[in-house]
């Protein structure tokens, strides 16, 4: 089985993909049928994520390649493959398993839709070309699976196609990203100019290989920043991180799809997998291309996990924490933990599904409200959504010794503490951590505590099939831990390709401590501040906010995403607006003028000919059928018809004649 | 008086006159018909009149024959002259050719 899965691996995104084309193929009311193939499809997966992860235990660095050739142009085969390594499998496992639970919470959370058929062949679709592109073993066969990543979550995010804030959302997140994959793709050209192949591994000659990296020589730095705009894009890094907290117009359960498996985690995943193109050529594992990727990602970290603490939005919220944990990812590759980063994206996918379909379970129960202002006291009347919202949130804001996200976390902090180049990143690291637990605690005060308003009076406990998926993921948010405590690093040894041992004495480090402070802080920051928040009276719907009562003018520029939105719309939409006027108005006035210039040019000959025609030519034609006319008429006079004057005019004739002759004679 | 040939010529001469005289001035196409036979019959007496005063007359008589053959043929032109007269009479209830001028240009 282990061999067969091997070669066979073009089959875990292929079963999703196919489900997806049967669900499209059912009418609209066979809703049962859809769910139950979405959810077969994606068990499918998981089986046989988890088939091609057991041999990647058996040794260190499992490697296994499958390339086949595409089409042949010339003597120039283009390749494509498939690649299983640890980072990959890891990956399958993650995406396939989280995506099982949010499949069985959509059930009931879109249940009510009418569009709940539809819905499922997106999910499978989006599931599917996520589970190609973690395999690829090409650069353009990840960037194909990539650009399906992208129309799927573009599907889906304008699932609510009547609302045109869902619509614009869709387009919002598609040009966005699209912007990043116009690098990526130059970034792909370049990279097949210089080396002649996308394949990663190929037996030595691949592009990820050594041979296949001496021919790129300096060229590897833009090459690897090209490529890193198209993960800026899909992994909402600052500048591109905009369309990330507009993609809440989705359904929740695509937004926790979007944020915790498939969609953002491909910019990561995508910097992980090229990893020695950005690495090339580096002084103690620092490059320029690197050095770039640690501070877009410390500058995407900080900012979202600020502009975090100011929405009112439970969804935006979360949505802004991802912005600013796959910053801190960046930055953990930047510096060259590439292993703390993966690690901190598998943990992050478990805990953000979680969050967010808590987050789903909480806007089912409150009737469609997403403001968490007008909920709280949710606590005793969503018992379940609120523990597992809770193990998410401490997932999140890396509370200590048993929560995945915790040592993850402090893992990436380790690595960024010894980033020979500078310091500044690691303490700004360290504010980030205490951010995100204020803002998280933000939110839990407000969901969760003090008395219920407007929204969360008939507030109720979501169905089992949305809790019982909301309960796996918070297990699996806590026992992930197990692999990742450094008493026994086991995934960081496995995905580094080496030996994990087990040593009970590395469980306490410094770092422990630091990261405890540092939460305490957060927390007991968040609790300080808003400790009023919830206690307000229930007949209130709103209330000023305590950081808005203090900082008035800081709460409105944190509240309104810091303008960059409105700084977008100023510069680079007001630019493309104005060129598209620009060239409506070339269109419309110089294109258009120089034709009807042309036009004017040959109508000026025409009628030159014309009037050469009707006064020269046409006269001398006239005038001599005039004539013709005339003649004719005179001519006519003679044949009066009386047969008599024509014989008269005969007798007069021969006489004549006869004359001629005796004359002559 | 003794015959000559000028004497017939005269006459002939003068049957021809008449006969033009005829077909130019009626108005009724018989008569015009009549005065084509009497210029045909002009025609007859002079080729009848140039055999007989001939200086050797041949002993074939060929002004005779030719004469013949042209009597017939003013019998067959009579015969079609007289019917197209009867259509066109027909047709326009008219025999006067002042007002058959059909061929008008």
């Amino acid at each position: 089985m282990n061999s067969g899965i091997i070669t066979n691996l073009w089959l875990i995104p292929a079963v999703p993909c196919a489900a997806s084309l049967a669900i499209l193929s059912l009418s609209n009311a066979r809703r049962k049928s859809a769910a139950v193939l979405a959810v077969i499809g994606q068990v499918f997966a998981l089986g046989m994520s988890i088939f091609a992860f057991l041999p990647t235990l058996q040794t260190n660095s499992f490697r296994a390649v499958q390339n086949f050739t595409w089409f042949t142009f010339g003597d120039q085969a283009l390749r494509l493959g498939f690649v299983l390594d640890p980072l990959a499998a890891a990956m399958l496992v993650m995406i396939s398993l989280v995506g099982l639970c949010i499949f069985i919470f959509s059930i009931g959370y879109m249940a009510g839709d009418k569009n709940f058929v539809r819905f499922f062949a997106y999910l499978s679709f989006f599931s599917g070309a996520m589970l190609g592109l973690v395999l690829a073993n090409s650069l353009l066969l990840l960037f194909i699976f990539w650009e399906l990543v992208g129309l799927a979550s573009y599907l889906l995010i304008g699932f609510w196609i009547e609302r045109p804030s869902a619509a614009a959302a869709a387009k919002k997140a598609f040009i966005t990203t699209r912007i990043g994959d116009m690098g990526f793709f130059l970034g792909m050209l370049w990279l097949y100019k210089r080396s002649g192949t996308l394949l990663f591994y190929d037996g030595g000659s691949g592009c990820l290989e050594s041979a296949g990296l001496a021919t790129l020589r300096a060229s590897a730095t833009f090459i690897a920043l090209l490529i890193f705009c198209g993960a800026m894009g899909k992994s909402g890094q600052f500048p591109l991180h905009v369309w990330l907290p507009d993609a809440m117009e989705g359904p929740t359960p695509v937004s926790a799809l979007i944020h915790a498996a498939t969609m953002v985690a491909a910019g990561v995943f995508l910097v992980a997998r090229v990893y020695p193109l950005f690495s090339l050529g580096g002084i103690n594992g620092v490059t320029s291309s690197l050095t770039v990727v640690v501070w877009i990602g410390v500058t995407t970290a900080l900012m979202a996990a600020l502009i975090a603490i100011a929405q009112a939005d439970i969804k935006r919220i979360l949505a802004y924490s991802t912005v600013s944990q796959l910053g801190l990812m960046m930055v953990s590759l930047g510096v060259g933990g590439v292993a703390a980063g993966i690690m901190h994206l598998l943990a992050h996918g478990f805990f953000k599904a979680l969050l967010f379909l808590g987050s789903g379970s909480v806007i089912h129960g409150c009737q469609g409200e997403h403001d968490i202002r007008k909920m709280g006291g949710l606590r005793r009347l969503m018992p379940v959504t609120f523990v597992t919202y809770a193990v998410g949130m401490m997932a999140l804001s890396g509370v200590p010794f048993f929560f995945s996200g915790a040592w993850t976390k402090e893992e990436i902090l380790r690595a960024t503490e010894h980033w020979p180049r500078s310091h500044a990143p690691y303490f700004l690291m360290l504010a980030g951590v205490v951010l995100t637990a204020l803002y998280m605690t933000r939110q839990i005060i407000y969901v969760f505590f003090g008395n219920s308003r407007v929204a969360s009076e008939r507030a109720h406990e979501s169905p089992r099939v949305m809790t019982m998926p909301l309960i796996a993921l918070a297990v699996c948010a806590i026992f992930f831990s197990v692999v990742l405590t450094p008493a026994w690093p086991w995934l960081h040894a496995y995905l580094r390709g080496e030996p994990a041992q087990f040593d009970v004495a590395r469980l306490i480090q410094p770092m422990v401590f630091v990261s405890l402070v540092l939460v305490g802080a957060g927390i007991g920051l968040g609790i300080w501040v808003y400790r009023k928040a919830g206690a307000q009276d229930r007949q209130r719907s709103a209330e000023i906010d305590p950081l808005e009562y203090a900082q008035p003018a800081l709460f409105r520029f944190l509240a309104n995403k810091m303008w960059i939105d409105e700084l977008y719309g100023r510069t680079v939409i007001t630019f493309s607006w104005a060129a598209a006027r620009l060239s409506d108005w070339m269109d419309r006035y110089f294109w258009d003028g120089l034709v009807r210039g042309f036009g004017a040019v040959g109508r000026v000959f025409a009628m030159l000919t014309t009037s050469v025609d009707e006064h020269g030519i046409n006269a001398g034609v006239d005038e001599t059928t005039a004539g013709t006319r005339g003649l004719g008429r005179l001519m006519s006079k003679a044949h009066s018809g009386q047969i008599q004057t024509y014989l008269a005019a005969l007798a007069v004739g021969m006489l004549a004649l006869l004359l001629l002759y005796a004359w002559l004679g | 008086m003794t015959p000559t040939l000028q004497i017939f010529l005269i006459v002939s001469a003068a049957l021809f006159s008449i006969g033009l005289l005829a077909a130019l001035s009626r108005r009724h196409a018989i008569f015009i018909l009549i005065g084509i036979e009497m210029m045909l019959a002009a025609a007859n007496l002079n080729f009848i009149a140039f055999w007989r005063f001939a200086p050797k007359p041949h002993q074939p008589p060929v002004g005779v024959m030719l004469a013949l053959f042209s009597i017939a043929i003013s019998a067959a032109e009579a015969a079609v002259g007289l019917a197209m007269v009867i259509v066109a009479y027909r047709h326009y209830r008219t025999t006067n050719v002042d007002q058959l001028d059909q061929l008008k240009g």
